[in-house]
């Protein structure tokens, strides 16, 4: 319960960082759209139907009021640039947002879905064979994926998968229509640039997390009671180690989240990341408070989730004395 | 306990030589060392820390812990030599033919799983009982260990019972496969005297019951003497000689082994003056919400040794946290040297600070692994007496002489230390104060008993010379024989009672006094029997 509402303490910290954060941003939208040579009135005007000219306090309060109803607003960008033109087509960010942040949530979904298990599966197994040509080899790998950052190792793929072998397309483009299968195929490089740069921290983090607990005690007791090798690692050492794994998964889903920004613009992918970095372009402020703030709880929620699941796997803190 | 046992062979290991890897390089712990057991037998094995017992413990079960290897040697266990099996098949050995009980229950207790589940989980993997039929011979284990709440505590997780009952719930899950072999590691060694009782008694009275052969490795020869048949010494990796357990009692061959005993022999006439350098009055203090000393009052004589004797849990070290001022008491006063001195460290002046100062149990954690002995020494003396340069260097050299130690200790590491030489630093920055009082919490119990007695020599000596006060924090009464001049009794926060040694030793005494004495081991290998029949009655 005290995390629960420490998390939110820090999802509304955050919302004031991000906020005060983008009005101190030089230059706005008004100046931006309307060009150098706009007159002050018209300015002033575009401030004023903006609500730009408000105190940021005021503007900060009406938007977090309006965010707790499920609006962010309207995007400042589509509008037309004649006051009063019937042809408005700005948007609501929360009809931007969805259908973007469906797209990232699929795109991490699957990497997630595919760099978990076998994160975990290489880090159980370098810990048992530790010290042996597996493990290092596993364990050195692991630090170039981890030290190498996302958009050199999307185009290593972008030159191996798809240039020199061409087995998946470059640009991995979707909409509506795309059909599941199509999907998969389209978003292969990147889901493998998100796999493998998340797979090596939580590889390493799942190995020394085992490695730790093999020497306690209870594992040499757990040994010479006759378990095998299998036995000691998935019944005695894999329970203790629930909770430093959920929380090394929790960061590298959160990273993985972030770390789409730059992974969706190299493959030209719809989704949250490439949105914000476009409206960050255009100084469309409604929308990259939006995505900030989805990053920011997205971060707060997984932490919280790993939180709940390092309590539920101890018995220590399940049931106290 | 009787000797008449029939005498077919269970185990033999024959020159066992072991070697381990620590430091960059390898190192012999065990040289070729023999040893037989036959069926029903209780074998004890002895010696210091390093003396390669628990190897040797762990080398009949043809285990070597990671970074050891057996050179050489066999291992025949039911003729089958263990030291050439392969691991798949010694797993189908260990565990069930041999169990083992380790000992820190609590940290050999896997803290996910239920105890229950735990105990079965060696015999579940013989596939003969079905798993309800193993559960219910758990709890006639658990009941014939005398664990309250047979029925249901094995639902429990290991955090939920306390260190004595863990290390008999171990005895029952070392028990459940009914082995042939149970090799029991230092099992009493982390308990209180009182819970060691209650402990011992319970896995003598299992064995007997199953007739099941053990290897019982300890420190503790008072101990060994209540639970075995034949006692082995070891040291350096070597036998130094092994007898039926009241030959070796009554007429010990070795200097060695007599020695290890010494710290017993160690006596000091009591004296005592009513001239107080310390007196705390009604002091209550608590950790948070939970009160751990009620209405304590202690008077600590002049130049003398108060030793605080009591259990885990009796607020001897909270006492000795109060008077230091790292815990500042809630109600009631500390007089020290005729002057009232503030709750809070932060209040007391540096003159005060110096007058008190503490020795820890752990002298690895007490010392900065980063600091010469120099460095160690020679900060108090600039700190507390502004001495700087060459003549701060002369008192450094002053007193290492004091304890024993001489200038070539200057340079080196706490690594490069013994653990009794380790305590004696401590000490000596202790000594570099100039204080009138020291607190000496448990400094002698992680040290082996021959160099336990080096330490409360020195401890004597140092008084002698220079008149300092003690207070003696120890739950080993053999220690407070040897050193003290008043003993304070501390049960669950209170005092039960303070007096001179001989008033507090000898008879009548209050009833927790009298369960705390009579609890200690003595070596006769009667003792436990003895005592629990006179309990019983």
């Amino acid at each position: 319960m005290l995390r629960l509402t420490l998390g939110l303490v820090t999802v509304f910290a955050f919302s004031v960082i991000i906020f005060s954060t983008f009005s101190f941003l030089p230059g706005d939208f008004a100046t931006e759209i309307l060009g150098q040579s706009a007159t002050k009135s018209a300015v002033k005007a575009l401030r004023a139907e903006l609500g730009l000219d408000k105190p940021p306090v005021t503007r900060y309060f009406d938007w977090l009021g309006n965010v707790f109803q499920g609006d962010f607003g309207s995007s400042f960008s589509g509008r037309s640039k004649v006051q009063g033109d019937q042809g408005d087509r700005s948007r609501e960010v929360v009809g931007l947002i969805i259908p973007r942040l469906k797209n990232t949530l699929f795109l991490t979904g699957v990497a997630a879905m595919l760099a978990i298990p076998l994160s975990l599966i290489l880090g159980i197994s370098a810990a048992l064979y530790r010290n042996s040509y597996y493990d290092r080899s596993a364990t050195g790998v692991s630090l170039v994926t981890v030290s190498s950052p996302e958009f050199f190792t999307a185009y290593i793929f972008i030159l191996l998968l798809a240039t020199l072998f061409p087995v998946f397309p470059t640009i991995a483009t979707v909409d509506e229509d795309t059909t599941l299968v199509e999907r998969f195929y389209r978003t292969a490089l990147p889901v493998f640039t998100l796999t493998l740069i998340t797979m090596g921290h939580m590889m390493r983090m799942t190995r020394s997390a085992i490695i730790n607990i093999l020497s306690s005690e209870y594992i040499e007791m757990a040994k010479l009671s006759g378990s095998s090798r299998y036995e000691v690692i998935v019944k005695h050492a894999l329970p203790n180690a629930w909770a430093p794994i959920s929380q090394v998964i929790a960061i590298n889903l959160a990273y993985m989240l972030i770390g789409s920004v730059v992974v969706e613009y190299v493959f030209n992918y719809q989704g949250i990341g490439r949105l914000m970095v476009g409206s960050v372009y255009n100084r469309d402020l409604p929308v990259v408070q939006a995505c900030a703030l989805i990053f920011a709880s997205t971060y707060v929620i997984l932490n919280l989730i790993a939180d709940l699941i390092g309590i539920i796997s101890n018995p220590r803190l399940l049931y106290p004395k | 306990m009787t000797s008449n046992k029939s005498k077919e062979l269970l185990l033999e290991m024959k020159n066992i030589h072991i070697d381990g890897f620590s430091d960059e390089r390898w190192h012999k712990i065990l040289k070729g060392v023999d040893l037989t057991l036959y069926r029903g037998e209780i074998l004890g094995l002895i010696g210091e820390s390093g003396a390669g017992k628990s190897t040797m413990g762990k080398a009949a079960m043809g285990y070597t812990q990671p970074g050891c290897k057996i050179i050489n040697g066999e291992v025949n266990f039911n003729g089958i030599d263990l030291a050439k099996l392969t691991e798949f098949e010694k797993r189908k050995i260990w565990g069930t033919k041999i169990s083992y009980v380790a000992q820190s229950a609590a940290a050999s207790f896997n803290p996910a799983h239920r105890l229950m589940d735990q105990t079965i989980s060696a015999s579940n993997r013989l596939k003969i009982n079905p798993t309800d039929v193993l559960k219910k011979d758990a709890v006639q284990l658990y009941e014939s260990l005398q664990l309250p709440d047979a029925e249901n505590i094995g639902d429990r997780y290991p955090h939920q019972v306390s260190g004595g009952q863990l290390q008999r719930i171990m005895t029952a899950m070392a028990m459940s496969p009914r082995p042939e072999l149970i090799i029991f590691d230092e099992p009493t060694t982390a308990l209180d005297v009182t819970t060691q009782v209650e402990v011992l008694s319970a896995m003598r009275s299992i064995v007997d019951k199953f007739n099941t052969a053990a290897i019982y490795i300890t420190h503790d020869l008072a101990v060994v003497a209540q639970m075995a048949d034949r006692i082995k010494v070891l040291r350096y990796g070597e036998e130094v000689e092994e007898a039926e357990t009241r030959d070796m009692l009554s007429n010990p061959k070795e200097e060695y082994t007599k020695s290890l005993w010494s710290v017993r022999s160690l006596i000091k006439p009591e004296e005592t003056n009513q001239d107080y350098i310390l007196s705390i009055k009604n002091i209550d203090a608590a950790y948070g919400s939970s009160k751990v000393l009620y209405d304590v009052s202690i008077d600590i004589p002049k130049g003398k040794t108060v030793a605080i004797v009591g259990e885990s849990g009796s607020g001897k070290s909270t006492t000795a946290r109060v008077i230091t001022g790292l815990l500042p008491q809630s109600s009631g006063e500390i007089i020290f040297d005729g002057k009232k001195l503030s709750p809070k460290l932060e209040q007391r002046s540096k003159e005060e600070l110096r007058k008190i100062q503490i020795i820890f149990q752990m002298p690895d954690t007490a010392m900065n692994p980063r600091q010469t002995v120099d460095e160690i020494i020679g900060r108090p003396i600039e700190f507390y007496q502004g001495i700087k340069g060459k003549e701060r260097e002369s008192k450094v050299i002053e007193l290492l002489k004091m304890i024993e130690l001489d200038e070539t200790f200057l340079d080196r590491l706490p690594s490069e230390l013994s653990g009794g030489q380790k305590q004696r630093i401590c000490i000596a920055r202790a000594l570099a104060a100039n204080p009138d009082l020291i607190i000496c919490d448990e400094v002698t119990s992680a040290l082996d008993q021959i160099v336990q007695e080096g330490i409360l020599k020195l401890l004597q000596k140092l008084q002698k010379d220079l008149g300092v006060t003690y207070i003696f924090i120890t739950h080993d009464i053999a220690t407070v024989k040897a050193i003290s001049d008043e003993i304070v009794v501390m049960y669950q926060g209170e005092v039960v009672e303070q007096g001179l040694k001989s008033k507090i030793l000898n008879p009548p005494h209050p009833e927790y006094t009298e369960l705390l004495l009579s609890s200690v081991p003595e070596m006769d290998p009667d003792w436990l029997t003895n005592l629990l029949n006179k309990r019983s009655s």
